[in-house]
């Protein structure tokens, strides 16, 4: 058996570059993981349908389970440790999850996350059916997806309260 | 569930893409959004020994409307697709997108990849085939070739392409104001159990004819000439007609039966869909 090749990549995850030397089948998920220790993207299903893998290629919400690693290089990823600032202090999304009860074991909250950090920069004026369409999107086994529905339209009424209001 | 070991390639070009899977052979393939591609290696079901990544040809990214045209260039991904302006007449080439998987499976999956990987219920596929467009591929050493996608779709998973071929735009070449894509999954997101398509030529109310299209009814997605026959011998654009016709198309196609559903319940969504799928297309 020969060594596996590896892969030299250079990737811009939240605004910090890394050099990683990877094999070529490294999932980006993985390689944020165990490579670049940013163990907050979650996996779960590793074949797409679960969403716990979910971060932002260059602001698209993706699955990193479904892309190698290989594939984000020259693309800027964002991951759920870019959304709280540095002190720690919570991010209005992260906000609007912890007052609506968006999340009980938190297991799938960062793909939720990013879910929906992508699709409000997008979408900043999404209904509430809009909001249930993309969180169909992504697994959750605890709160029954009301509570988290609830936590995005609240961050995006919120959002357009204060743009209103610096207007 | 991690994919087995493969080398990587990145292609620069199409010729350089299509030279090399050439030169590797059957044990190469080409990696485009990899939706497809990469759960199946996740479950091992595919082993390529190469993968040739084709995301950064930015020639094959493209929407060109024209003024009685579409083309799609294949490394488009659906969400491109579902926000870009089509033009008249290809509403339902837009529309048809929201049924694809979920947003971040659209944000990555693209046109071309889907056409290649040819799933029964694949929404590219029932759109290239109701829709009879050309599928333009290229192969090694700068050949070309357009193939109508009436031709292009063998079963399971199988098309007419050859192994260096990749294909590079889709194209289609009349409008569809009164064309309508429906389908049944029991959850949203999810593989179709079946999905219906019509393209219907109407026009003060009375149809003339028009085209059926299915999936999730056999390996490939089919076209109903029994149901069209109905659209054909006219009437007016309502209910009768259009049960009858979904009729027709029930008692033409034999699905197959599986653990997700029988031969009856998918024949009994064929005649449902029909109608819903010709209600949705006289609205337009």
């Amino acid at each position: 058996m020969t060594e596996p090749d590896k892969v030299l990549l250079t990737l811009k995850v939240n605004d910090a570059v890394h050099e990683v030397a990877v094999e070529a089948r490294r999932t980006l998920a993985d390689t944020l993981r165990h490579d670049l220790e940013l163990t907050g993207t979650h996996v779960a299903c590793e074949h797409g349908v679960c969403g716990a893998c979910t971060v932002l290629v260059d602001g698209d919400p993706a699955r990193s389970c479904l892309m190698f690693a290989a594939q984000a290089e020259g693309s800027e990823i964002r991951t759920v440790e870019s959304l709280a600032g540095d002190d720690g202090s919570l991010s209005d999304l992260q906000t609007a999850f912890s007052a609506n009860h968006g999340l009980q074991c938190g297991f799938c909250t960062p793909g939720f996350l990013m879910l929906a950090e992508g699709f409000l920069a997008e979408r900043p004026d999404a209904d509430r059916e809009e909001i249930r369409e993309v969180v169909s999107s992504n697994l959750c086994r605890c709160t029954g997806y009301q509570t988290i529905v609830d936590s995005i339209q609240d961050c995006a009424e919120r959002r357009r309260n204060a743009k209103e209001a610096s207007a | 569930m991690k994919p087995p070991p493969f080398t990587y390639h990145r292609a620069r070009d199409v010729a350089g893409a299509t030279d090399l899977v050439a030169e590797l052979g059957e044990d190469a393939k080409f990696l485009a959004g990899g939706q497809s591609l990469i759960p199946m290696m996740n479950f091992r079901l595919a082993r390529p020994e190469h993968l040739i990544d084709i995301g950064r040809l930015g020639e094959l990214s493209f929407v060109d409307v024209g003024p009685e045209s579409l083309r799609v260039g294949s490394l488009s991904t659906h969400r491109a697709v579902e926000t870009a302006d089509l033009g008249a007449g290809f509403e339902v080439v837009r529309d048809t997108m929201r049924w694809i998987g979920h947003l971040p499976i659209r944000t990555k999956g693209t046109v071309g990849g889907s056409l290649a990987h040819a799933d029964a219920t694949a929404e590219w596929c029932l759109l290239a085939v109701l829709l009879d467009a050309d599928i333009v591929v290229a192969g090694a050493g700068g050949r070309r070739r357009t193939i109508a996608a009436s031709e292009a779709f063998l079963g399971f998973y199988t098309t007419v392409l050859e192994e260096d071929e990749l294909i590079v735009e889709v194209a289609f070449g009349r409008p569809a104001p009164h064309a309508a894509v429906t389908e049944f999954a029991e959850r949203k997101g999810d593989f179709a159990l079946v999905s219906a398509a019509v393209d219907l030529d109407v026009s003060s109310g009375t149809v003339s004819g028009g085209r059926v299209a299915l999936g999730g009814v056999g390996p490939a997605v089919v076209r109903v000439p029994e149901a069209e026959r109905v659209l054909h011998a006219g009437g007016r654009a309502g209910t009768d007609l259009f049960e009858t016709c979904a009729q027709a198309a029930a008692q033409a196609v034999e699905p197959p039966g599986d653990d997700d559903a029988g031969t009856g319940y998918r024949k009994a969504l064929v005649r449902n869909l029909v109608v819903r799928a010709c209600e949705e297309a006289v609205a337009r």
